[in-house]
């Protein structure tokens, strides 16, 4: 334990919430994206990293939390203070269910019956018309009313998308103290022993795969908020959100930040949205650059990006890890 | 009437079904003794597709042309395959399925790529060869005779591969791997020879697979991906390892895809996948397989 802590999420948080004053229009665009896909990377890390679950269908919960709080604003023009929560609700719900019978797997087992929850997910999506929209999608799903912002000096002239960029960094950054205090609290360290050695933790009493399950919830409740935030975020929701190799995708960028490190995914959520709008610039073959960066990672740099500064910082420091 | 109709559509789930077959027999084998679930094995079959056409297009006006194509494309793969195997995937066999897992996505989105840049984005086709170009009368119902051909191959293929397995030394080994590798390798056969083997033939398939499947459907970008997923699925239902789990597996899966399109049009690929959680929720190892330890 180190004596004293740094408030990143605080710090992170501010530093981000210059970004409409400072940035571009497009800044503010990339900022939201990655803010957004540090939470969703975070919650799926609660599993990757603390748990040593691999969930090959994460995405199925972030496509959820999208589709329920986008059917409840736009369709049944319910307010974000209901919707928002509901989606939360509805996601746990269903991580609940589905988790129930995940947790009961082991390893490749574990990762395949996630897979195929998060394409049933997706094939009810794609075709379930009067309800998803099906391969059409949601567009236009309505930004929250944010009318009371303007009230706030400061924050009156600002568009619409910039106030709804800063309202819901404020989420996020509650999500991101919630998650830290879930991974830092003795659940979390519960979770870890489950990690790092399942038969002990089982013989000192510890119900292994009620502790799984509670971590599955927790995971899929925070990638629906994530999810919900998206889908106003980017207008719409539609059934390619949901499809498996999003999974993937956000479990590169757990592991491109480093696993290890509860910063190390929005660390890889920020390389990677920035490398891949750097990059798209220059060609069309971002998935070849994604895939070698992949490799290597998983040659050179297991421990990602965090990792790695980690240990250079031992190195030049000759401090031990707390 | 409707016995026509129900007889149309068993002959599609059953073509259906034999592609599986092909394509998840090699996925079934990597996983049974390698204990990897390899995502790149779609890769493999896409490129096997493209491989073809390209054989084809050299050897242009020549009759034959296609069964040398698909002969060619079969063997560039399953050589494509010996490489990643001796120069990236060997040194992943100590560590975490998560490895493995991204590992072999990473050639997924590369080999993505690679197809992309070398045959463009668009549709590709293949004539059929003409030798199976025509079709036949049965029950009332017309089936292609390059239809017909692929339901031969499908079992021919299952019953070569149960031969080798069961009655040959190699398949003795191959089983003993799937069983007890680190016994096997005490005793001082050499492993890494097998899985270099395992993971070869296994491209191989993908690779003749989707050669064959070209003159059927046409070849786009994202095939890949859209055709490994049906792959899991086959291999999931019929029991992940298991040779015989995996033919039963794709009849069972091309049948209810068929026959789902029939009664819910529009809920046939949620059956596929429910039908996937549930045999992974009750058991696990599949019908056909055989639980591990």
């Amino acid at each position: 334990m180190s004596a004293r802590r740094v408030p990143w999420t605080l710090i992170v948080f501010l530093v981000a919430a210059t970004v409409p004053w400072v940035g571009s229009r497009y800044d503010t665009f990339l900022a939201e994206q990655i803010a957004i896909d540090a939470l969703f990377a975070v919650s799926l890390n609660l599993l990757l990293g603390t748990t040593g679950l691999v969930s090959f269908g994460h995405v199925a919960y972030f496509g959820v939390g999208a589709y329920v709080c986008g059917i409840l604003m736009k369709t049944y023009e319910l307010p974000f203070v209901v919707a928002f929560p509901a989606a939360g609700l509805g996601t746990a719900a269903f991580a609940l269910v589905s988790g129930y019978f995940c947790v009961r797997l082991i390893k490749l087992y574990f990762a395949m019956l996630t897979l195929a929850f998060s394409q049933i997910v997706w094939a009810i999506c794609y075709k379930w018309n009067d309800m998803t929209g099906g391969d059409q999608g949601l567009p236009e799903i309505p930004y929250p009313n944010l009318d009371w912002m303007s009230s706030i000096p400061g924050l009156g002239d600002l568009r619409i998308n910039d106030q709804f960029y800063l309202f819901s960094l404020v989420l996020i950054a509650i999500s991101l103290a919630v998650l830290q205090r879930i991974v830092r609290s003795p659940f979390g360290r519960v979770l870890t022993t489950i990690r790092d050695n399942p038969e002990r933790a089982a013989f000192i009493g510890i119900n292994v795969r009620a502790y799984q399950l509670a971590a599955f919830v927790v995971a899929g409740t925070f990638a629906g908020f994530a999810g919900a935030l998206y889908g106003i975020f980017s207008r719409g929701v539609f059934a390619d959100y949901v499809f498996w190799s999003k999974s993937a995708e956000v479990m590169i960028m757990a592991i491109l930040g480093g696993m290890d490190f509860f910063w190390g995914p929005p660390v890889g959520a920020l390389a990677l949205v920035w490398l891949n709008q750097e990059i798209t610039d220059v060609t069309q073959y971002w998935p070849f650059v994604l895939g070698t960066i992949l490799l290597v990672l998983l040659f050179a740099f297991p421990g990602g990006i965090v990792g790695g500064v980690h240990a250079l910082w031992i190195r030049t420091r000759g401090k031990d890890r707390a | 009437m409707a016995g026509t109709l129900l007889f149309s559509q068993f002959m599609g789930g059953l073509t259906t079904a034999m592609f599986l077959f092909l394509i998840a027999s090699g996925l079934s084998l990597v996983f049974g003794v390698m204990r990897v679930i390899n995502f790149a094995h779609g890769s493999f079959y896409m490129l096997g597709a493209y491989l073809a056409w390209q054989g084809m297009a050299w050897l242009d006006p020549w009759v034959g042309g296609f069964w040398i194509a698909t002969l060619f494309a079969a063997t560039s793969v399953a050589l494509l395959g010996a490489i990643v195997e001796r120069l990236f995937f060997r040194s992943l066999y100590g560590r975490e399925e998560l490895y493995q897992l991204l590992f072999t996505y990473a050639l997924v989105l590369i080999l993505g790529d690679v197809a992309k840049f070398l045959w463009g984005t668009g549709q590709i086709s293949v004539s059929t060869p003409p030798s199976l170009s025509g079709s036949i009368e049965i029950f009332g119902t017309t089936q292609p005779l390059y239809n017909l051909f692929v339901l031969a191959i499908g079992p021919a293929i299952a019953f070569c591969g149960w031969l080798v397995l069961n009655r040959t030394g190699i398949g003795r080994m191959v089983r003993a791997a799937q069983m007890d590798r680190e016994m096997l390798d005490a005793l001082g056969a050499n492993v890494g020879t097998i899985y270099t083997g395992m993971f070869v033939i296994s491209a191989f398939f993908a690779g003749l697979s989707g050669a064959l499947i070209t003159p059927i459907q046409s070849i786009v970008p994202g095939m890949d991906v859209l055709i490994i997923v049906q792959a899991f699925i086959v291999v999931v239902i019929g029991g992940m390892g298991s040779l015989w789990g995996t033919f039963w597996g794709s009849v069972i899966y091309g049948q209810v895809l068929s026959f789902g399109i029939l009664i819910f049009p529009s809920f046939s690929l949620f059956s596929v996948f429910a039908l996937m959680a549930v045999i992974l929720i009750v058991r696990p190892w599949g019908l056909f397989g055989k639980p591990l330890l």
